[in-house]
């Protein structure tokens, strides 16, 4: 039964992040703003890996952190266990916090690199008051050997590290305060082919030991394909598509994500050369005066008059497949 | 059909504070009227420092060419003065580089940039470049061309940018095209439509292209032949369909292996190569995937195989048949 009525851990309503863009020296006026995330709702059920997909720019990261409310949403809500993380604050929020970390894209830029590798998976520890010093190397031990390192390593600086290695030390830092969900921001785009196995086995293997739930943002359709339980597609700020990933890549619905799916070259020659492309024409929008209507209206190969005009209602087609496009009936 | 480039040997070298970084360690190839060749290899192989040594575009010190010959069209490229060879570069071959961001000058138009090699090869005066400039940027898709012309850089979106970088290169036919990771900044939907357009372009002009990328999706669909790079040599050399019907060299077998596929439900766990890609401080004299390698044998870690011919037209630089996990006799 768990399977048909799984529990959801987080639970995203109509959240909304909007940017201003100001003009001025002192008496700084908003002049506009960038429409980075506009009324997305979603569940992660838990134990399971959401994969988020989209282009750069489509909102995705935005989306991730605002959930972590390392930026605030301009509206919305965001429950975790049916608790709203947006009405929260100060010491509540930061509590809560520690059921929630992040895996950042680029293993470079996210270590500190004055920190030693001990500093920067202890300082979790450090701010939530967890663990003494002792605690503490013990801790870190533990954790550089589980994701593959040598415990010795606490004193060496990130700049001895190569890129998997990084990752891998900000995997542990994730790992350090126990928590439940983790959200992994492209955390192996940065790195090359023969390591990103590596990095995504090992989230894996986590996953399974810590019964760990994964929001996995990423643009790579195939490794989101491989790692996700579900899949949401994400264009422009507004999420077009949900599905399990059997259905999403079996049979998409939306033409951005039929669009998205042809795109992606396979490796595999007599593939290729049998395969048709959608190719989409012209560049995503700006995000700054989205179109109206269907966000996607402008690049779809299929748009209607109504595409222009409605919004696109959000809707279960079929079940626990969601798709937000005027069209879709008639596509079925 | 006839060798448009011969490389032979080539040997490039960079000092550095630390020692002398081997690069790329004797490598041969080449390059046919028309073909398309696909470099393959993980960040740091060489794969760039290779094409950018045959162009002689290796910033000289650090770097130095220590050996080899680039045959083109019967004159060794490496032996040219530099007044020669700028006569072939951006002419009879120019390049694509990887971040359309960078590559540009900023404070220049479009046109004035992509206009300089007509100006420089073909001595045309401003008016003949523009139009010239104009019939290309229509011809890689650049909406409205006449009127972009005074645009900067900053004004295209990446995808754009490419575009003109690509009618840049090709505004005065070449006869070879080295794109360095062209799409590798680019969006899945806009790296289609450059992969689209190149292709477009190579039916229409018949340039030889050599393609650098680490991703092997994108080769596929658009190489004859594939050299495999690995630590600065060419460790399996193929046909493209040979090669992925038929990996042979075990770092070829891991790469293709590590790769999940959109179209393919296979739910096993994702094999992965241990340990990194190795720093080429000295030429090495065994081979230099022994330590990441599941096959590895004694022999190994004695001598370094050279590329040998497995199979017809398909060459690997491995001791081991991966096929019966066998030393080779």
């Amino acid at each position: 039964m768990k399977e048909q009525n799984p529990e959801v851990l987080l639970r995203v309503e109509n959240l909304v992040k909007h940017f201003p863009i100001k003009q001025g020296i002192i008496l700084m006026k908003t002049i506009g703003a960038v429409h980075a995330v506009d009324d997305v709702s979603f569940n992660i059920h838990k134990g399971e890996t959401l994969g988020l997909v989209g282009e750069s720019g489509c909102g995705k990261s935005t989306t991730g952190r605002t959930i972590l409310q390392l930026y605030r949403p301009t509206s919305g809500h965001v429950y975790y266990n049916d608790q709203d993380l947006v009405a929260m604050k100060g010491e509540e929020l930061r509590k809560m916090r520690r059921k929630m970390q992040m895996i950042f894209q680029d293993p470079y830029a996210s270590l500190n690199p004055r920190m030693t590798v001990g500093e920067i998976i202890g300082e979790p520890l450090m701010i939530h008051k967890l663990a003494n010093r002792r605690q503490m190397e013990e801790r870190v031990e533990h954790l550089l050997e589980l994701v593959g390192l040598s415990g010795k390593f606490s004193n060496r600086f990130p700049h001895e590290f190569s890129g998997g290695q990084r990752q891998r030390i900000g995997v542990a830092r994730a790992l350090a305060l126990n928590p439940d969900l983790i959200i992994c921001d492209e955390p192996i785009s940065a790195l090359d082919v023969s390591i990103q196995a590596q990095v995504v086995n090992l989230l894996e293997d986590l996953q399974k030991e810590f019964e760990l739930t994964y929001l996995f943002i990423a643009h790579d359709l195939s490794m989101v394909r491989h790692i996700s339980d579900r899949v949401a597609v994400m264009y422009l700020g507004i999420i077009v598509e949900l599905a399990s990933r059997y259905d999403l890549y079996h049979d998409p619905l939306h033409p951005y994500t039929q669009a998205l799916l042809s795109a992606v070259p396979i490796p595999d020659p007599l593939v290729e050369e049998k395969r048709k492309r959608v190719v989409l024409v012209g560049d995503v929008p700006t995000p700054v005066n989205p179109p109206s209507g269907c966000r996607f209206r402008t690049r779809c190969p299929i748009a209607e008059e109504i595409c222009k005009e409605l919004k696109p209602e959000w809707r279960e087609v079929k079940p626990d497949h969601f798709v937000a496009c005027h069209l879709i009936k008639e596509i079925i | 059909m006839a060798d448009l480039l011969k490389v032979s040997d080539l040997e490039t070298q960079f000092r550095t504070r630390e020692g002398v970084v081997h690069a790329v360690n004797g490598v041969s190839f080449d390059l046919k009227e028309g073909e398309t060749l696909g470099i393959v290899g993980e960040s740091g192989c060489g794969k760039s420092v290779t094409v950018m040594s045959v162009l002689r575009l290796i910033p000289t010190p650090p770097g130095k060419i220590v050996a080899g010959e680039a045959i083109f069209r019967g004159k060794d490229l490496l032996k040219m003065s530099d007044e020669e060879i700028r006569h072939i570069r951006g002419a009879q071959i120019s390049m694509v580089f990887q971040d359309p961001m960078t590559s540009f000058n900023p404070v220049l138009t479009i046109g004035r940039q992509v206009a300089e090699p007509l100006e420089i090869h073909q001595g045309m005066n401003r008016r003949q470049a523009y139009d010239r400039v104009t019939e290309m940027l229509d011809l890689v898709g650049i909406p409205k061309s006449r009127d972009r012309l005074n645009d900067y850089p900053h004004q295209f979106s990446g995808g754009m940018r490419q575009r003109v970088m690509i009618a840049m290169s090709l505004v005065c036919n070449p006869s070879i095209l080295i794109a360095d990771e062209p799409t590798t900044a680019l969006d899945v939907t806009i790296q289609a439509q450059i992969i689209e357009l190149i292709k477009e372009l190579r039916d229409k002009l018949g340039m030889a292209i050599i393609w650098i990328t680490h991703d092997l999706g994108v080769i596929a669909g658009l190489a004859d032949r594939v050299l495999v790079m690995y630590g600065g040599y060419f460790i399996e050399t193929a046909p493209v369909k040979s090669l992925y019907a038929t990996p042979t060299h075990p770092y070829t077998l891991g790469l293709i292996n590590s790769l999940p596929r959109v179209d393919s439900d296979v739910q096993c766990r994702l094999e992965s190569i241990d340990g990194l890609p190795p720093i080429l401080m000295e030429k090495p004299n065994n081979c230099p995937f022994a330590p990441r390698c599941t096959y590895v044998k004694e022999r190994c870690y004695q001598e370094n195989p050279m590329l040998m011919e497995t199979s017809e037209d398909h060459f690997t630089a491995c001791w081991v048949d991966t096929l019966t996990g066998k030393e080779r006799a």
